[in-house]
């Protein structure tokens, strides 16, 4: 590692999501709850594949063959009792090398945009990036970026027998940032928050999803091995929706290569998508 | 009033032509094209060619309304097939009548060129030796991207 560092490279980053919690006022699992039909550890894996190297549930010595969490990657806990420092410890005790995008089990809100931010924002010359809550200002220990530096410091803190994650960042070299999305960060303990972080993902759901058709023609239909489909979907423009599918299917056609269509006429690639509306990407034409 | 549209049966240009017939006109073009056995050195054995219907007519009557306002032509329509087409079948007709040949050559020519640039058909081209390829998509499109990309200024040694 500290040959990256002393290069002056940005070190890989991996993810983590911390599930290896007691849940004690929820009194259910925090990573088994579900939302819109996938747990929360699901949905919190599916958030950080799609930014880092390499994605790793961390859990306590007795969770491995959790079902839950048996199926990902996993680090276990070397200490007892630390709390979240302990998820945090085991993982750069495994990959000292590594950044560590590190994530609670329990934020059901955390959208898209607070996770793209922060790692545009990644300062990896500093210890930490981490948010400062929207609520009391502090830094928010548990969806933020761990950088190999920070690994001594942490060790260090955790010897002179503290345990808190927040005010570890506070006395570290973090980087803070304004939440993009006030509400992003809030955290489900009850089974009160439980219910309305629900409603509000239902909330959300009606307002930023919509309801599209896809017909596939021709290369496209061979490879993605349907003629159409319907599908509820976050993008917002055609070519949104084209990199979303792109990452389902072997597309080799480059957007660039082909044209849209909404509801049978030609349209643009940045036009608004609408619910109902019936898309049709055109490979390169070769009538006659 | 212009006439796109797309048959999976074979085209008959005799009965098409009928239907341009014009005492006011002179003048009567028609293009057809036919499957041919190869493609860029490539023995062909048969095509397949599809469509998106919806948008496919819409464009294509939009080319034969332009032809028929830029040339003054009285007539204008393109039948196009669909599904699979042996060797030497015939592919795509369009068929202009004007007063005069002048325009009647001129829509004719017009008219293919911007089918095959704008409207959404493809073709599939299956080979003798087996493989097969979406033309412009696969065999045609990765040349023309590195093409297009060699001519990118080359950094000067």
């Amino acid at each position: 590692m500290d040959t990256a560092i002393a290069s002056g490279s940005t070190p890989p980053l991996y993810g983590l999501v911390l599930a290896g919690g007691r849940s004690t006022r929820m009194r259910r699992d925090k990573a088994a709850l579900a939302y819109q039909g996938r747990t929360q550890l699901e949905r919190a894996m599916a958030l950080l594949t799609a930014h880092v190297a390499r994605v790793f549930v961390s859990v306590r010595s007795d969770q491995g063959s959790d079902p839950v969490r048996a199926r990902f990657a996993q680090i276990a806990d070397t200490h007892e009792n630390l709390g979240p420092i302990a998820g945090l410890l085991a993982a750069q005790a495994r990959h000292p090398e590594a950044a560590w995008l590190v994530l609670a089990c329990d934020l059901p809100l955390l959208d898209e945009a607070t996770l793209a931010h922060l790692l545009r924002a990644r300062a990896p010359a500093r210890a930490a990036t981490a948010y400062r809550s929207s609520h009391d200002g502090l830094p928010e220990p548990l969806c933020a970026i761990y950088e190999p530096r920070s690994r001594e410091l942490l060790a260090a803190y955790v010897a002179a027998g503290k345990q808190c994650p927040r005010k570890f960042l506070l006395g570290a070299d973090t980087l803070l940032l304004d939440e993009p999305n006030p509400r992003a960060l809030d955290n489900v303990n009850t089974p009160e928050e439980y219910g309305s972080a629900m409603a509000a993902l239902t909330e959300q759901g009606s307002a930023d999803t919509r309801h599209i058709t896809v017909q596939y023609y021709a290369l496209l239909r061979e490879q993605a091995g349907r003629r159409e489909e319907a599908l509820v979907t976050a993008a917002r423009t055609p070519r949104e929706l084209y990199a979303e599918l792109a990452a389902r299917y072997p597309f080799s056609l480059a957007p660039e290569l082909l044209r849209v269509a909404i509801n049978a006429e030609f349209g643009e690639w940045s036009t608004p998508l609408a619910d109902g509306d019936a898309v049709v990407f055109i490979p390169p034409v070769a009538g006659g | 009033m212009p006439v796109f549209r797309f048959t999976r049966t074979r085209i008959e240009p005799q009965a098409l032509r009928a239907q341009l017939a014009d005492p006011a006109c002179g003048g009567y073009a028609a293009f057809e094209g036919w499957v041919r056995d190869s493609h860029q050195g490539v023995r062909v054995r048969h095509l397949q060619y599809e469509a998106f219907e919806a948008l496919a007519v819409r464009e294509g009557e939009r080319i034969l309304a332009e032809a028929s306002a830029r040339f003054g032509v009285a007539h204008a329509a393109c039948v196009h097939r669909i599904g699979d087409l042996a060797i030497g079948e015939l592919a795509v007709w369009v068929g202009v009548s004007a007063p005069h040949r002048h325009e009647a050559f001129l829509a004719c020519r017009y008219i293919i060129d911007e089918v095959k640039q704008r409207v959404p058909i493809w073709k599939k081209e299956h080979y003798v030796s087996g493989d097969s390829g979406w033309v412009n998509c696969e065999r045609c499109a990765a040349p023309a991207a590195h093409a297009a990309g060699a001519h990118a200024p080359e950094p000067q040694g």
